[in-house]
């Protein structure tokens, strides 16, 4: 059905999975959208790194320096390969996905050939993270530019039955994600991407909860900014990345000033570096982007086809199981083949952090809450939602634990009164 | 960890049947508290008596949250409609101990009469706060009916007063 081979092996690259939770239940980690367990070879390398190689980069004139900035650059390569980017230097290290939003949004303010000033207009979808909603809403208010917002379907899509009236002449920038955190949904990005490009905006992708689970082609892709956290790809966090178009970074102003940045400062003025260094202002995360080049090699070993099949196949058995539960109501698109492994879902009569307490109690980590898209939970009427995200080491077993679990949990708040366990 | 220790049933039945709930008049003042981290809310109303030594006449609110949350604003009404505010203040701040004792603290029945049952709360951190929202809405409420003034300047955005 799709699943990687060998799961077992596969597990134990990651050492967290062996561990036993309080009353002796082994872990169900299923909150792999929130953020990924590490396997051995990311938590060798960062330690090998600080172990034996330990250094600044780009300043340091000794062995080690050499040796850190040599680790550190050959990151870059590997994330380049890992989204197809025709050039290295088109690859930033950031601190995570929410850093690099802002970082275009913030320089999207400045003078400039892509500026955002008053009567412009700035397009996201209801679906967004937060940290792709509120750094336009800052650029918007700070410029005097309009934010404007793709509505949703029922079934969690896009209504793109508006795109007529949303992109058009005075749109300077199209912000979506390409996978909800919430609903799951996988956006059209490239189709979106043609329409923006009609009237000369730019395409901002935010590819947090794609990057883990889909092969990445950032120019396939249609869009002019791609950005994605290294946590959420089993690399460790405090580093991100994003990727534009040459053309676009260097047109773009400097984002945040710091070593690092400049060609030369005196104390009137500074010229800048080429990119990407223009962009890492400061000392960067150096072991954390080491750490995500391991990362992102282990996940090409596997494949990402693979791991995009495997994703499929738990997502449909998950979707399948959940549609057992009496009353559970799954928001967003309910075809495993045209969403990612995040499933959001209603219970009604427990409340999310009821069910993922109970589920704590049974070793099974799930997300509760809003999940930092307050909008599309408005949406959809519901103030939360509990929220399963399954990654490639996530087995049939841990969903069979899972809808186990939730049917404890009606029993439990006597939604059941026949099996009632109390 | 102990499910059962965490849903007493005096919680689950606050839950289910809760207490003086609904937004009602007359009250003094209006808060509304929301947790960022998972969205639960609690509008509050207070009515103090016009006394020297106010009496607390009603609390009375519409929340949105997990069980803990719910039956705490209806414990809560219990213990405190009817005493002094003086006193009800010390009966929160005994509350607030235990949900901060990391479950080393002896809950006294005397005074916290069936918030009791929250004492294993205290040992899921992540519930502590769905635990003390109508707590601190109240104390909120109640510190401005009593002098007037916003009692906490740095609540968040979303939190808000209103006076009538």
């Amino acid at each position: 059905m799709g699943l990687l081979p060998d799961l077992d092996l596969l597990r134990l690259d990651f050492p967290i999975l062996n561990r036993e939770l309080a009353g002796g239940h082994a872990l169900v980690y299923l909150d792999s959208a929130n953020t990924s367990q590490k396997p051995q070879v990311v938590i060798d390398t960062m330690v090998d790194h600080l172990e034996r190689h330990n250094a600044n980069v780009a300043r340091a004139m000794h062995q080690l320096g050499a040796e850190s900035s040599a680790a550190f650059e050959a990151a870059r390569d590997i994330v380049a390969a890992f989204i197809k980017a025709p050039s290295r230097d088109e690859v930033i290290f950031t601190k995570n996905a929410s850093e690099g939003l802002n970082l275009v949004a913030n320089t999207l303010a400045w003078p400039g050939e892509w500026a955002v000033g008053v009567g412009d207009e700035v397009v996201i979808t209801e679906m967004e993270h937060h940290s792709n909603i509120v750094p336009w809403q800052l650029l918007t208010q700070r410029t005097g530019a309009r934010l404007r917002w793709f509505g949703l379907t029922e079934d969690g899509r896009l209504d793109l039955s508006t795109v007529d009236d949303l992109i058009t002449e005075r749109t300077k920038v199209v912000s979506l994600t390409w996978v909800s955190n919430m609903l799951g949904t996988i956006n059209p990005v490239a189709e979106i991407a043609r329409r923006a490009h009609e009237v000369g905006a730019l395409v901002v992708v935010d590819a947090s909860q794609a990057a883990p689970q889909l092969p990445l082609d950032v120019v396939a892709s249609g869009a002019d900014v791609v950005v994605f956290t290294g946590h959420k790809t089993v690399g460790p966090t405090g580093v991100g990345v994003l990727w534009g178009r040459r053309e676009i970074l260097e047109a773009l102003p400097p984002f945040l000033g710091g070593g690092e940045m400049i060609e030369t400062v005196t104390m009137e003025r500074s010229t800048y570096a080429p990119i990407p260094h223009k962009f890492e202002a400061g000392t960067p995360p150096i072991v954390e982007a080491i750490g995500l080049g391991a990362a992102l090699e282990y996940l090409s070993h596997i494949g990402m086809d693979a791991i995009h099949a495997h994703e499929q196949a738990i997502t449909a058995y998950a979707l399948e199981g959940l549609a057992t539960i009496p009353g559970i109501r799954v928001l967003g698109p309910l075809d495993a083949s045209q969403r990612g492994g995040a499933i959001a879902f209603d219970l009604p009569g427990v409340h999310p952090h009821d069910v993922a307490t109970v589920l704590d109690t049974r070793g099974i980590a799930v997300r509760a809450g809003h999940h930092c898209a307050k909008p599309a939970h408005a949406r959809f009427g519901v103030q939360s939602t509990t929220r399963m995200s399954s990654y490639l080491y996530t087995t049939p077993a841990e969903i069979d634990a899972l809808i186990e679990g939730l049917a404890f949990t009606r029993s439990y708040f006597g939604l059941d009164p026949v099996t009632a366990a109390r | 960890m102990d499910l059962d220790a965490l849903y007493q049933q005096i919680i689950l039945d606050h839950y289910r049947s809760p207490q003086h709930a609904g937004l009602r008049e007359p009250f003094d003042v209006e808060v509304h508290h929301v947790n960022p981290t998972c969205g639960d809310e609690v509008t509050l109303r207070v009515k103090l008596s016009d006394d020297a030594e106010p009496v607390v006449r009603d609390v009375s609110y519409a929340a949105l949250g997990c069980s803990i949350s719910q039956a705490a604003a209806s414990v809560l009404t219990e213990l405190v409609i009817g005493k002094p505010v003086a006193q009800a203040l010390v009966v929160q701040q005994e509350f607030l101990a235990l949900m901060q004792g990391r479950g080393t603290v002896v809950a006294d029945e005397e005074s916290l009469g069936d918030a009791v049952a929250f004492a294993g709360v205290a040992k899921f951190p992540s519930r502590v706060k769905c635990a003390l929202l109508p707590w601190m809405a109240w104390k909120d409420a109640t510190s401005s009916a009593m002098n007037g003034q916003p009692a906490h300047p740095n609540s968040p955005k979303e939190n808000h007063h209103a006076r009538r």
